[in-house]
């Protein structure tokens, strides 16, 4: 074992592929001998040069089309975009163009492109650069988005995301950049997408969760152990391909459901799973299925008016037990 | 510039198959045989062509929702074209894309664009890989005169110019964006002044010029080549028809069609063929009825083609992953 923080995940397993691949590149704002504005890609410029590790001017429309174009003539981009808020602005080429290439042209065009996107609040950035967009992107047919939560999970998806022929959303919470983690270096290989992760195991009720929103739910399954009720909590790592699979079987076992992540409640992703284990397993859960997300408004400014928008600890603690 | 009688030859060939397919497909379209929205080139063929003479086949273009004439003119089969107009299995894709969507990749055609200003990036991206890869490859990059006020126009430029890359960018200026003169759309009479602002090459060139186009794009064509970044070249041309078939035409002033129909680039080239003894009238004709007999085969081709399978929906959205179905 031995520790690393999830930016130092994200970093080593850029360098790992771009060693291996000449074919892999690395482009955006200030990536290069700045590092990139949370420091994920420090030190690569200097490994790799001006040639591989590209800053791009603020044009998140080129940067996102830059790797469309550069994707459909055989090279493996890597494109930073410096918050999820300004996907916006290059929303026409990831959505438009990158996730419709392939079928539109049936098939004859594929896209080994990853477009990483730093998600969420909690740093006090406020509302245009604390969103949480997953419901948008998981929407859109022909993106796959990957959304890990600790640093072993960030290097082995992020290394399967590279090698993957179709246009990769990976979203990273700033939040988690610096947090440090155990990992078994024995074990820092591709991890496959759409495969979820029991992150606490758990008989009386299942939460399903993702990013920063593992960690509060563990907590509270801590706190949940203590009043006599065991939760399960599964961290998808994956939003889609998603794993159904794991967490059908989970609700067989415990019959209750709660979801958490910190997108705004009103037409959040999690929504979409509640309905798909309404759809297909309506028989198994013998409570209501509960959804926490953000409170329906901005992200605000102020550290109070943010942590009161963000759901936390708590409010999963109570939903829980509302069940029971 | 000399331009060898067989390239000459080749060049009248591409702007016949290009008028008479998009003639085919106007009928066609009339006739309720081609559904959805289809955007004609005829009027602008010397621009495609003279672009397009200049590549090989291992270049790269991106193009546009008006896209028939680049992919005929990079090398794309009339019959797959016409079959996916036709939304039918053979097409280029398979029936899933339709006229605003042909690619083939195997020819470096990166796909017609439903979304105006959408290939600027994407040609950027081409240029990108190519000098990661340190080839000689060129990317053409065809776009409208309306698409210069998107914001991709201006992004794309700029990352081209910075990190000149091997892209020309080759403006279609058909006087149109949509139902919006140029006049009222831009406070600019040439679109090419645009390239002051990325420190680049412009060139204005008459759109309607089979050679003007030829020579200005070959000149860009080298300069990528060697590595010296991208240009700026419009070619001033009309479309004839309206923006899409059925387009009730409402916002052209009376005479404007007819004054430009007699600079139509076709005739152009024929007298200069005939005056160069680089082909006569006989083996002009016997050329026009061979691409006659292309796109009726490309017709037949399409009409004999089979309904794409409804299971072929599901397929094809990601490498690796089938969508779930329906029952009905």
């Amino acid at each position: 074992m031995k520790k690393m923080t999830y930016a130092e995940g994200i970093r080593e397993a850029m360098r790992f592929k771009m060693r291996e691949d000449p074919n892999v590149i690395l482009f955006g704002e200030d990536v290069g001998k700045f590092g990139g504005c949370f420091g994920v890609s420090a030190g690569l410029w200097e490994e790799f040069g001006d040639e591989r590790i590209r800053d791009t001017p603020i044009s998140e429309g080129a940067i996102v089309g830059a790797a469309v174009g550069s994707a459909a003539c055989g090279i493996k981009p890597i494109a930073e975009i410096m918050f999820i808020d300004f996907i916006t602005v290059g929303m026409d080429q990831l959505v438009n163009q990158a996730a419709k290439m392939r079928y539109m042209f049936g098939g004859e065009i594929n896209l080994p492109m990853v477009v990483r996107v730093p998600a969420g609040a909690g740093i006090g950035a406020a509302a245009q650069h604390s969103q949480s967009l997953e419901a948008w992107l998981t929407h859109v047919p022909g993106l796959k988005v990957v959304y890990p939560s600790n640093a072993q999970d960030a290097y082995g998806l992020l290394l399967t995301s590279i090698d993957d022929q179709n246009p990769v959303v990976f979203i990273e919470n700033k939040v988690l950049y610096s947090m440090q983690n155990d990992v078994d270096e024995n074990e820092l290989k591709p991890i496959p997408l759409g495969k979820a992760r029991i992150a606490r195991e758990g008989t009386d009720v299942t939460i399903i969760t993702y990013g920063r929103q593992v960690y509060d739910s563990l907590e509270a399954a801590e706190i949940l152990a203590k009043d006599g009720i065991s939760a399960e909590v599964i961290d998808l790592r994956t939003l889609y391909p998603l794993d159904k699979e794991t967490i059908f079987s989970s609700v067989e076992k415990t019959h209750k459901v709660v979801l958490v992540s910190e997108e705004c409640k009103r037409g959040a992703y999690t929504g979409e799973i509640a309905a798909m284990i309404a759809e297909e397993r309506f028989y198994e859960c013998d409570a209501p299925i509960k959804r926490i997300g953000a409170l329906n408004t901005p992200i605000p400014f102020a550290t109070d008016l943010e942590r009161y928008v963000v759901p936390n600890a708590r409010d999963i603690e109570l939903a829980v037990k509302s069940l029971f | 510039m000399k331009i060898a009688n067989e390239q000459l030859k080749e060049m009248y060939l591409t702007m016949l198959k290009i008028r008479k397919f998009e003639k085919s497909a106007s009928e066609l379209f009339a006739a309720g045989k081609i559904p959805g929205f289809v955007h004609l080139y005829i009027g602008e063929e010397a621009v495609a062509t003279g672009a397009c003479a200049n590549l090989r086949e291992d270049d790269y273009i991106t193009s546009t929702h008006r896209g028939h004439g680049h992919i005929i003119a990079k090398g794309g089969d009339l019959k797959y074209m016409m079959a996916e107009l036709f939304g039918r299995e053979d097409g280029y894709c398979k029936g899933k894309g339709g006229s605003m969507h042909i690619a083939d990749a195997t020819k470096g055609i990166l796909g017609a664009n439903g979304i105006v200003g959408a290939g600027h990036n994407i040609a950027v991206g081409s240029g990108l890989a190519i000098q990661h890869r340190k080839t000689d490859q060129v990317c053409v990059c065809f776009f409208g005169d309306a698409s210069t006020n998107q914001s991709t126009f201006h992004e794309a430029l700029n990352l081209a110019s910075i990190w000149k890359l091997p892209v020309i960018f080759v403006c279609e200026n058909n006087g149109y964006g949509i139902s919006v003169s140029q006049k009222r759309h831009q406070a600019i009479a040439d679109v090419s002044v645009r390239a002051t602002a990325y420190n680049m090459p412009g060139i204005t060139v008459d759109g309607n010029d089979l050679f003007a186009v030829y020579e200005a794009v070959n000149e860009a064509v080298a300069r990528a080549r060697k590595g010296q970044g991208p240009t700026l070249i419009e070619c001033k041309t009309y479309r004839y028809r309206g923006h899409f078939e059925g387009d009730p035409v409402v916002y052209r002033p009376e005479g404007e069609l007819e004054a430009w129909m007699r600079k139509d680039p076709i005739p152009k080239v024929e007298k200069y063929l005939l005056e160069n003894g680089v082909m006569t009238e006989e083996e002009m004709k016997q050329l026009n009825d061979d691409v006659d007999k292309m796109v009726e085969e490309a017709i037949e081709f399409a009409e004999k083609s089979p309904l794409p399978s409804l299971e072929s929906a599901l397929k094809d959205v990601y490498s690796d992953i089938v969508e779930e179905g329906r029952v009905r």
